[in-house]
């Protein structure tokens, strides 16, 4: 499998079905259209390229040893993979167990993030999002996601009511989800 | 069907992993029987994969690749599940495995030899050792003229059984069931590994075959922890963080 044919939009499907028959080329394809996406998001939560890299490392074995993680039918696998690394590296921050099962995670979102081009409008969106939000918003939904803080925590740390902080951050949420509504 | 106003704050929380205690419990139990709450919970997670991408940019060092290219080279080869009719069925695949387990971590001993994992020349002679151990657990349980006898009690039809094998400094588990009664369809049997201390680790869910059968390989789990004993429950669909009673098996380590 080549990068042409990535490219070219091979999709996801037919990546995954790859991977389930023990194809470790159709692995090498997933990991040239979404290891970034991955990568990324632990290296923000983890500060760290090791650890990052460790994170990266992990989804991707576990989604080879055991592809019916992610069920197909019941979202995108991109945002998908973005959502359990961000998981994974939340545990790895907190040096806790894994909490959350990631056969359990369903993901519903638009756009499905698959295409290069697509992710970069994407990025483009969130990043307007998020610099258009009051700070205070910002603030306690980046320290919910990035930093994996508890309300109380956060509550406790900017002196803000915990009901406040808890409005902000599914806000925070909503307001992303606006943004690619329109 | 619309969304229960009074979770929608504790739906973002519960998405983002941050979301605690009872009010955890609450809400879990909550989305146990609400579609629409599911479905807000599903879309919130999708808002989570946004947010992901306002740190799109670096990206991972090129060696990262051949890491996991080389790692997936040293995974067992994955084969479509037969059909089973009991778990003695699995023995040679489960002791093949054994033994592919087995001798990747002796050869990891070596940090030369990990990178050539197929090269056995260079074996040392404990190597070798526990290499012949190997071979003669494996003849013994693959032998077409050995004996495998379940006993029970008599005059008792064939009762569930559970047998699981773990090696905790490789986190490794193997857990083959049988004569499991089968469940309705939004229901999964989980099992748990129960530490010395501290709460029961989810260790995997499964649904028995038309036979009864099941097995759960190798399911994630944290490093190096003591197993004083393994249960199984019966949970929603997706599993379930902590377990839900009664505990319908339970056992031991010999």
């Amino acid at each position: 499998m080549s990068g042409t044919e990535l490219k070219g939009g091979l999709a996801d499907a037919a990546v995954l079905s790859a991977i389930r028959s023990g194809d470790e080329n159709g692995m090498a394809a997933l990991y040239d259209r979404y290891s970034a996406v991955v990568y990324s998001v632990a290296l923000r939560v983890l500060g760290d390229a090791g650890a990052a890299e460790d994170v990266l490392q992990d989804v991707f074995m576990q989604l080879w040893r055991n592809p019916g993680l992610f069920d197909s039918s019941r979202g995108s696998l991109g945002p998908w993979l973005a959502v359990v690394a961000r998981h994974r590296a939340i545990d790895g921050l907190r040096k806790r167990r894994p909490e959350t099962d990631i056969a359990d995670v369903v993901v519903s979102v638009e756009p499905d993030l698959a295409g290069d081009a697509e992710r970069t409008r994407a990025m483009e969106k969130v990043r307007g999002t998020l610099g258009s939000m009051p700070s205070g918003q910002r603030q306690a939904l980046e320290m919910a996601y990035f930093e994996g803080l508890s309300h109380s925590e956060i509550s406790a740390k900017t002196g803000e009511p915990l009901g406040t902080i808890k409005t902000r951050i599914r806000s925070g949420l909503l307001a992303l989800r606006k943004a690619f509504a329109t | 069907m619309s969304l229960h106003e009074q979770f929608a704050e504790d739906l973002a929380l519960y998405a983002l992993g941050v979301l605690q205690g009872d009010e955890r419990v609450g809400l879990e139990k909550h989305l146990e029987g609400c579609t629409a709450c599911r479905r807000e919970l599903e879309q919130l997670r999708g808002d989570m994969a946004l947010m992901a991408l306002s740190t799109a940019g670096p990206v991972p060092p090129r060696r990262a690749r051949q890491r996991l290219l080389e790692a997936l080279a040293r995974e067992p080869r994955r084969a479509a599940a037969p059909a089973r009719r009991d778990w003695w069925t699995l023995v040679p695949w489960v002791a093949a495995a054994a033994l592919a387990v087995g001798l990747v971590a002796a050869l990891l001993q070596n940090s030369d030899l990990e990178r050539r994992v197929g090269g056995l020349q260079n074996q040392s002679a404990q190597q070798q050792a526990e290499l012949q151990r190997a071979r003669e657990v494996v003849s013994t349980l693959t032998a077409t003229d050995a004996m495998r006898v379940t006993l029970v009690a008599a005059k008792t039809p064939p009762q569930p059984q559970g047998k699981a094998i773990y090696v905790r400094d490789r986190s490794s588990l193997i857990f083959l069931a049988s004569n499991f009664q089968a469940l309705p369809a939004q229901k999964v049997y989980e099992l748990w590994l129960i530490p010395i201390n501290g709460a029961p680790i989810p260790a995997g869910i499964f649904k028995p075959d038309a036979h009864g059968s099941a097995t759960v390989i190798n399911p994630p789990l944290p490093t190096g922890v003591e197993a004083k004993a393994f249960a199984i429950t019966v949970e929603p669909e997706s599993g379930s963080s902590v377990p839900t009673m009664p505990i319908l098996m339970l056992g031991a380590g010999e």
